[in-house]
């Protein structure tokens, strides 16, 4: 089994060193999100501005995918619209699960997590910010596990 | 190692074992999971054959051959179950479908027949949440309260708590012989001993104590005790509750249903005598007349000798991990069943799962049901390595490679 296809460096590098990681005090949207399987919690707060996703950010604790997935999340969605926002996450979704073959070019660096298709029990860790993400999008404050 | 002593030749042993000369991942499968289900010897394996092939009938029913010879199976399981605990009579045995609804079964009787509003049930932050979550449900029914007692830093139970939380109020105590997620093994016949004293009954959830350490329910006097087969070399779907007929008798049927009446009419219903008045329907046969080949296993091999050998491969492995820098070992109570929990600096305990099974090395990574424990050693999680009679030092060599491969590639 090919664990650098699972682990790849930009994935251990996130990892190590998360972007956009704290609270936002001035966010619009904020979502809670559990996986009552492992116990890993993530919570995910935005900012938008009119139609446009200005800040994302996370706090939580998880494994090395949780935590580069919500990492790089924070940074691919910085800027997006709505829409664009939410057709990334299906794009990331349809990835991780193998739903569809993946658009790279609208998925850009996130496509290192491609590998996770390959690992069923990984499939949650990566998606578990971005459904955050979308609850955390339609405003307010949602506590609890996000519809998967 | 010393680890080969007591038991029969180890190559021996583990060829009885046919899973553990198969490959996971391209790599010969090194079992460290026993602690979530044990492998199964091929005497276990051939009893279920054997069942399909030229034994099954329904039980307590028919007149006919078969009918006749899957009741005799049946029930020589219960004697062997009687004996493997140490019970009083086969009345105190019942089959259930495991550890988990062998506890539902007693929170459902205490619940509807002995826990009043203001009443109490002591449990302990060791337990797995099949030991609470019942509890928290019979305690909603009848207006009783949950109350846990502490664990200390090394992950053994807080024995001057105890003493403190034993009051009127407490109608029984249910705690973990062994702790699933650490390995801490509880004082359980002086548990007991002080509750007894004050008259409250006890119920040992027996989980991951029948597998490695000889049961003698008598000489402990617990009031119940439950365990799971397949965590003892036997099939899924077959478990023990132990009872006193002075509590079984008390008890309402958990079920209704066949095999569990006396007589049946629109009117009333007059329930059989224990053990069959908690056995509605037809339970797993062929688990329980296969679980019986899984007893003959371990007393032949010996619980003192299980112990033993794992006792060898724990220290081995506690302190070869606790050499690598960033590894924490949860849970450093002594004496310990066959269990090694630990925590990585570098890595979260599912990146430890996923590595190490990339190496073929089944561990178990998470809260282990056990989420108060997890809550109060400050961890969402654990890695646990669990060993059982089938493991060697070569296993341990190959967790202690691949937890030093897990640091390379997180730090």
């Amino acid at each position: 089994m090919d664990l650098g296809a699972l682990y790849q460096e930009i994935i251990l590098e996130h990892n190590r060193s998360p972007r956009n990681h704290g609270e936002l005090p001035d966010a619009t949207g904020h979502a809670h999100g559990k996986n009552p399987m492992c116990g890993d919690e993530v919570s995910v707060w935005v900012r938008t501005a009119g139609d446009r996703v200005e800040r994302v950010t996370f706090t939580g604790h998880g494994c090395a995918i949780s935590r580069a997935s919500a990492s790089m999340m924070t940074q691919a969605l910085t800027g997006k619209t709505r829409d664009e926002a939410l057709a990334l996450f299906q794009h990331f979704h349809d990835m991780v699960t193998g739903a569809g073959p993946a658009d790279e070019a609208a998925l850009g660096k996130l496509k290192v997590f491609g590998g996770v298709s390959r690992f069923p029990a990984r499939v949650k860790c990566a998606s578990l910010a971005w459904h955050a993400f979308r609850d955390a999008l339609a405003g307010g404050d949602h506590d609890g596990d996000p519809a998967s | 190692m010393p680890d080969s002593s007591l038991l029969p030749a180890i190559g021996t042993l583990r060829a009885d074992f046919p899973i553990l000369g198969t490959m996971a991942r391209g790599k010969p499968l090194v079992y460290l999971d026993s602690a979530a289900t044990s492998q199964k010897p091929r005497q276990v394996i051939e009893a279920i054959t054997r069942y399909y092939e030229s034994e099954n009938g329904n039980i307590h029913r028919g007149v006919h051959y078969l009918s006749e010879r899957a009741t005799v199976l049946y029930d020589e399981t219960r004697e062997a179950t009687r004996r493997f605990i140490n019970a009083r009579s086969t009345r105190e045995v019942i089959f259930t479908r495991g550890t988990t609804e062998a506890i539902n079964l007693v929170a459902h009787g205490f619940g509807s027949a002995v826990l009043r509003p203001g009443d109490r049930v002591l449990v302990s932050t060791l337990e797995h949440h099949s030991n609470i979550v019942p509890w928290q449900l019979a305690c909603e029914r009848s207006g009783a309260t949950l109350a846990a007692i502490p664990v200390l830093d090394d992950g053994s139970l807080d024995l001057a708590a105890f003493d403190g939380l034993l009051d009127d109020r407490v109608k029984l105590v249910a705690v973990t012989w062994v702790s699933n997620a650490l390995g801490t093994i509880s004082p359980v016949a002086e548990l007991v001993r002080r509750a007894h004293a004050r008259a409250i009954p006890v119920l040992l959830d027996g989980a991951q104590a029948a597998p490695h350490i000889a049961v003698d329910v008598q000489a402990i006097g617990c009031d119940f005790f439950a365990c799971s087969g397949h965590k003892m070399l036997g099939p899924t779907g077959v478990g023990v509750l132990y009872g006193t007929e002075q509590w079984l008798d008390r008890l309402p049927p958990y079920q209704g249903g066949g095999d569990m009446i006396d007589t049946v009419t629109f009117e009333r219903t007059t329930f059989a005598p224990l053990p069959s008045k908690f056995e509605a329907g037809t339970p797993d046969i062929a688990a329980v007349v296969a679980f019986r080949a899984a007893l003959d296993y371990l007393t032949t091999v010996g619980l003192d000798a299980i112990a033993a050998h794992e006792h060898a491969l724990v220290e081995e492995a506690t302190a070869r991990l606790s050499a690598i820098p960033g590894v924490h070992i949860i849970g450093t109570a002594t004496p310990k069943a066959g269990v090694v929990s630990f925590t990585m600096d570098c890595a979260h305990p599912h990146d430890i799962g996923t590595v190490l099974d990339s190496e073929g090395i089944a561990i178990r990574a998470g809260h282990h049901c056990a989420q108060p424990l997890m809550r109060r050693f400050g961890v969402p999680s654990t890695a646990r390595a669990s060993f059982y009679l089938y493991n060697t030092a070569e296993d341990v060599d190959a967790l202690v490679r691949g937890v030093e491969r897990v640091r390379q590639l997180f730090t």
